[in-house]
């Protein structure tokens, strides 16, 4: 017998859900009421339209994640829990960052956005749109290479994740 | 066929095999309450509050292996039920609890008794629904008692909005569900099963740790089976009391908080563990760490994976039905030549009667104030152990847990988990409908009775004999306990003033109350009470006043840091 272990750890739980409504408060409750730690969650249906896909970043010690994806399981409408991070996987992030594009700066955020390969998707005289996706880190790095105040906002979708290669996700 | 809503709610009840139906009548479920007039197959009880129609039906479930059912109004009416639901919820219940909502249109127009039953009850249910469609009732109602009786049980909770339950289809029953996000396991997995014997068989000091999952697994036979072949030590949980006969030599008690001196050294001190339906709660183990610091090996057995592991690491986890798993190990053991380790398992043994012999229940009846414990254990020896015992929460809870000897599982209704006041009364009403011409007593306290004393009047019409035996102290007795032990006897509103003289009491409410003031007068105003099998008969038995529950284990403390008796404060 052993002690739990208390190293906190960043997990990707990526999961399956009956499409119904109520569903996700469930599941956004579930963490509530066990005061488990939500970073992001993001959800969408699937091809199946009866289904839902939900990515939930959280984190915790083993033991923690390990009573997580079990009292998933235990919601009646979810379908299948998985724990991403368990092997390899990607994540993707999509970001929309709206930054004050005047004078020399106009022309540096247009640089600065090819270098991180995001798209210019909305231009005024004044302002742009970049979109730009790609991990947490990436999205991160982007926002601290501009100047604070050039920064008029930003919208985060919370990363989507799939397993890599043969590793399938499916009801 | 072409039926109402409200039609299709009561044939699904009728198809269910529902006999009694717990509820309160009101705006939103009038449709129903109609349907249900017309027919005589499913019989209304009309309780007096909401909460009290839960606890009825729970009390209905624990007593016998059905589902209890409960019917509601919206609003108010889903409100007061939440008490009894989460009560169910944290002592996993089976019930189907049906509640009315305003119409479709209406939700969302903070309507009159408009709640948002569905999230209110959100965290306390295994599932719920929200009826959207008259043509969803009867599939909903199905997965409903499916949902409540396998896998884990639980509350399930259906919100049927009143417009649904006048509008019309086409109903037809379904005679099977399947539900593709939900498979409860019921075999546990052979090769851990085996383990798990091996490492018993291997043991030199081995315990049995059983909860109330055996109760509801309803595998109280197979469990005694085992551990009688094995000649192992057994304790039994609060929830679990009756899984394993108490009068038995192999029995060491209850464990835990309050448990027996001999369960918790032997819990600590073992070297392997076969935790059966139960789930190390802080209740039982006191602090975890504390448990973690004597080496022993863990085997757990539940139907729930979220109960494994969650704050004890298990050696062999084993998900499975308690019973199903129980089975296959008796199978493996008649199969096998193997035997324990019989000269390992003497000297345990001779530690564990050395332990017991510390007589930890102990206590002197003198000749003036009568002891609480005494009267438990004259309620056993008088309805010769074998009756309905429900309780209330508090110090008669703990006392009727020690001294009441359960042989039989499903005898012992109390609310462990939630430790809901109020329980006991309406409790007793569900286990006496369910069991005619069976004693019922309710073991209660003067605080706890007035939580839901209006159900002496249910009592009267539906002619329920429970016997109320209430062990007055004048305290909220526990609360005076902890405010004694950790409050400097600080009593900060632990005195109940102003009480009511409860014989008279019941009397007003039509039946027999008796006040009991001599330890002399205990064993004859019981018997009076059992006598009279027709009448409720309320017992106000006036207890010792600082009588404390020992043994007792302060909260967050270790296992074998028990307070024995006053001496040790």
């Amino acid at each position: 017998m052993q002690l739990p272990n208390t190293k906190t750890m960043r997990h990707v739980i990526s999961l399956v859900i009956e499409n119904e409504s109520g569903a996700l408060s469930r599941v956004s409750g579930l963490f509530s009421a066990r005061g488990y730690n939500i970073e992001s969650l993001t959800v969408a249906p699937t091809e199946d339209a009866s289904l839902s896909r939900m990515t939930i970043v959280t984190s915790g010690s083993d033991d923690i994640v390990e009573q997580i994806t079990k009292q998933l399981n235990k919601l009646v409408e979810i379908v299948k829990v998985v724990d991403l991070s368990e092997s390899a996987h990607i994540e993707r992030e999509l970001m929309l960052i709206k930054v004050r594009a005047t004078g020399k700066d106009r022309e540096e955020m247009k640089r600065l956005a090819d270098i991180f390969r995001g798209r210019i998707i909305d231009v005024t005289d004044a302002s742009y749109v970049i979109e730009l996706t790609g991990t947490q880190a990436k999205l991160d790095s982007f926002v601290s290479a501009i100047e604070p105040a050039l920064i008029l906002e930003t919208v985060r979708s919370g990363i989507c994740g799939v397993g890599r290669g043969e590793r399938v996700l499916k009801v | 066929m072409v039926l109402t809503g409200a039609e299709i709610v009561i044939r699904c009840l009728q198809e269910e095999k529902v006999d009694y139906l717990f509820g309160y009548p009101g705006g939103a479920v009038l449709y129903i309450y109609d349907e249900l007039f017309k027919q005589d197959k499913v019989r209304h009880v009309l309780v007096r509050h909401e909460q009290a129609a839960i606890h009825a039906a729970d009390g209905y479930a624990r007593s016998t292996e059905k589902v209890g059912v409960a019917l509601v109004t919206s609003g108010p009416g889903a409100t007061n039920a939440v008490t009894g639901i989460a009560t169910a919820y944290c002592d996993s219940i089976p019930l189907v609890i049906i509640s009315g909502q305003v119409p479709v249109g209406a939700i969302g127009q903070d309507a009159f008794q408009e709640v948002d039953t569905v999230g209110i009850t959100r965290p306390c249910v295994k599932h719920n629904f929200l009826v959207r469609d008259v043509r969803e009732i009867a599939d909903t109602i199905k997965k409903a008692f499916y949902l409540a009786k396998t896998g884990r049980p639980g509350p399930v909770l259906v919100d049927i909005p009143k417009d649904i339950t006048a509008q019309k289809c086409e109903f037809e029953y379904p005679q099977t569900v399947s539900m593709r996000s939900y498979n409860p396991v019921v075999k546990g997995h052979q090769g851990q099963i085996k383990k798990a014997l091996q490492l018993l068989l291997e043991a030199k000091r081995p315990m049995v740790y059983a909860g109330g999952g055996v109760v509801l697994g309803n595998a109280a036979d197979k469990l005694t089976a085992l551990v009688r072949k094995l000649g192992l030590p057994c304790t039994n949980t609060l929830m679990g009391l009756g899984g394993y006969p108490a009068t038995d030599r192999q029995y060491v008690g209850m464990l835990g908080m309050h448990g027996n001196y001999e369960a918790n050294m032997g819990m600590h001190y073992c070297d392997v563990l076969l935790a059966v339906g139960a789930r190390f709660d802080d209740r039982v183990i006191g602090s975890p760490a504390h448990f973690a610091s004597e080496p022993r090996r863990i085997i757990h057995i539940d139907i729930d994976p979220s109960s494994i592991s969650k704050r004890v690491k298990v050696d062999v986890p084993i998900v499975g039905d308690v019973g199903e798993v129980l089975g296959e190990m008796l199978a493996m053991l008649d199969a096998g030549a193997e035997t324990n380790d019989q000269e390992s398992l003497g000297v345990w043994w001779k530690q564990i009667e050395e332990w017991r012999r510390r007589d930890c229940l102990k206590f002197n009846q003198g000749e003036e104030l009568i002891k609480p414990q005494f009267v438990i254990q004259k309620l056993w020896e008088v309805t010769g152990g074998d009756a309905f015992v429900t309780s209330d929460v508090g110090q008669h809870q703990m006392w009727a847990a020690q001294y009441y000897k359960f042989d039989k599982p499903r005898r012992w209704i109390n609310s462990g988990g939630l430790g809901t006041m109020g329980f006991g009364l309406p409790a007793a009403m569900g286990v006496q409908l369910a069991h005619p011409g069976s004693p019922v007593a309710c073991v209660t306290g003067e605080a706890s009775i007035q939580m839901n004393i209006q159900e002496l009047s249910t009592c009267k019409q539906f002619r329920l004999p429970i016997k109320v035996v209430m062990l007055n102290n004048r305290y909220l007795g526990m609360v005076r306990q902890w405010q004694e032990i950790f409050h400097g006897n600080r009593y900060s509103e632990s005195y109940m003033n102003a009480l009511p003289d409860f014989a008279r009491l019941a009397e007003a409410y039509g039946h027999v109350g008796i006040r009991v003031d001599k330890p002399g007068d205990v064993e004859g105003a019981l018997r009076e009470a059992f006598q009279r099998k027709t009448d409720l008969v309320f017992l106000d038995i006036q207890v010792d006043q600082t009588e404390n529950v020992y043994p007792m284990v302060q909260g967050g403390k270790g296992l074998t840091d028990m307070i024995l008796s006053a001496e040790d404060l």
